[in-house]
């Protein structure tokens, strides 16, 4: 899978969990869930749809390096590679 | 028309989920009705087949009117209307016969008339019906497909009930119950720890949050503490038999609502925390039943991780207390005589004064410190 491909994954997750939020809006290196105003719950489950998609683990160990849109970007094109 | 709410006096009907012919089961999802709190599927208490629908798609009518006949099994003559829920303990309207429509024009207010495929229609295009004038160009005034699609979205959103609502229940909230506040700062740091070691090696899909913990930890100090648990009406405060805490959740947008857990001290915290997770989506789909909204029998509300220090409740009547968990943050705190940094949160209570004192009150928050204490006992 791409960068492009994730990318469009994690829009499409993201939409579905804050439809009232438009990607072209947010800032991609602040805080996603600040941005997305997305609570632990919200989170737990965009991680859970993006695992399942991508059959990988996301431990909870790296959610530290999930903090930004951009962040999650790099974490997963890194798993992917 | 169930009553969803001490405050509901009336509902619409949206949708029908079976027809008539259909055989229906005590569970199943028969219609769905649009109150203040949103849009609540309505479910059917008795077996049987649903006969003929008593009320029209779209109709605003009072609680306690019949909403469709069920025959139930081996019943030969249909006599009577069976009430989907009987909360109400009358009717209000007790004649289950439709009665014809009034001749257009209609009176104005809430009731209008208008098919199923336009009210379909409207629904999508986010249209409120009510606010296209008093007739439509149907037969009997009723709104048509043709007038929907001429119409343009209000801007009116269905936050605007749901603030009603909140209004409301607030206002007599305050009003009536006269409310203490107790605060009690608690050392989180153990069921930190505890979660992150339960889900070090668990799928997203099988992890757990601290607000599973919350609820169970409440759930059990509520089997000594029951006079916190229950409904104050106007024969005075009832105890409630089963522990069902209320898991207050945000609605993006604005509002709130709190759907029941039910029977939470007898779960285990992966239980709770499927409930959790299914509640949550639903109530955020705007899905969710009917008796989820009034089986709750005390308040748990939760500022989440980007939230504030602590949270004052307002009772939701007729309960009798709600509990505020604030956002867990690090704080210098005093362990074993030796300043430490430990997450820590303020757990708060409201309680109604009526039911309970302080003393108890505090008793009870201690009580729920202790359970957090021992995250692998809950």
């Amino acid at each position: 899978m791409t960068q492009t491909d994730i990318e469009a994954l994690l829009k499409a997750e993201l939409h579905l969990i804050a439809p009232d939020i438009e990607i072209e809006d947010v800032d991609r290196d602040e805080d996603l869930r600040e941005e997305f105003d997305i609570d632990s719950l919200d989170f737990l489950n965009l991680v859970t749809a993006l695992g399942k998609a991508l059959n990988t683990p996301m431990p909870e160990a790296d959610y530290a390096k999930m903090g930004t849109f951009n962040e999650i970007i790099a974490y997963l094109t890194q798993k992917a590679a | 028309m169930p009553s969803l709410g001490a405050d509901m006096e009336a509902g619409t009907l949206i949708e029908w989920l079976k027809e008539p012919g259909d055989a229906v089961a005590s569970g199943d999802l028969l219609a769905v009705v649009e109150t203040q709190k949103g849009a609540i599927e309505v479910e059917v208490f008795e077996a049987g087949t649903l006969e003929e629908y008593l009320v029209e798609i779209g109709k605003k009518v009072p609680v306690g009117t019949p909403l469709a006949m069920i025959r139930v099994e081996g019943e030969v003559v249909v006599e009577r209307a069976v009430e989907v829920k009987a909360a109400a303990p009358e009717p209000t309207t007790p004649d289950p016969v439709p009665t014809a429509p009034a001749p257009a024009p209609h009176p104005k207010g809430d009731r209008i008339r208008i098919t199923p495929a336009a009210l379909r229609l409207a629904q999508r295009k986010g249209i409120d019906p009510r606010k296209l004038g008093d007739i439509g160009t149907g037969p009997d005034g009723a709104f048509t497909l043709a007038d929907i699609e001429g119409a343009t979205p209000s801007p009116a959103s269905p936050l605007d009930g749901m603030r009603t609502a909140i209004a409301a229940a607030m206002t007599r909230s305050k009003a009536e119950i006269p409310h203490y506040y107790l605060a009690h700062a608690v050392d989180l740091s153990t069921a930190q720890a505890f979660v992150e070691q339960v889900n070090a090696n668990r799928a997203p899909d099988q992890r757990l949050l601290l607000g599973a913990l919350y609820l169970k930890a409440v759930a059990k100090a509520l089997r000594k503490y029951s006079e916190f648990n229950g409904y104050f009406t106007s024969g005075g405060f009832q105890p409630a038999s089963a522990i069902n805490p209320g898991m207050a959740i945000t609605l993006r947008g604005g509002g709130l609502v709190a759907p029941a857990i039910l029977d939470a001290d007898s779960h285990t915290l992966d239980d709770l925390m499927a409930s959790m997770r299914d509640l949550a989506g639903r109530v955020r789909a705007g899905r969710f039943r009917a008796t989820e909204l009034s089986d709750a029998t005390i308040t748990v509300s939760s500022l989440g991780e980007r939230g504030v220090d602590q949270l004052f409740g307002v009772i939701y009547p007729p309960q009798v207390a709600i509990i505020g968990i604030g956002t867990p943050r690090q704080r210098p705190f005093v362990v074993n005589g030796a300043v430490k940094p430990r997450l820590t949160t303020t757990l708060t209570l409201a309680a109604d004064h009526r039911v309970s004192d302080g003393h108890r009150g505090a008793l009870f928050l201690r009580a729920i410190d202790k359970h957090l204490q021992k995250p692998e006992k809950l």
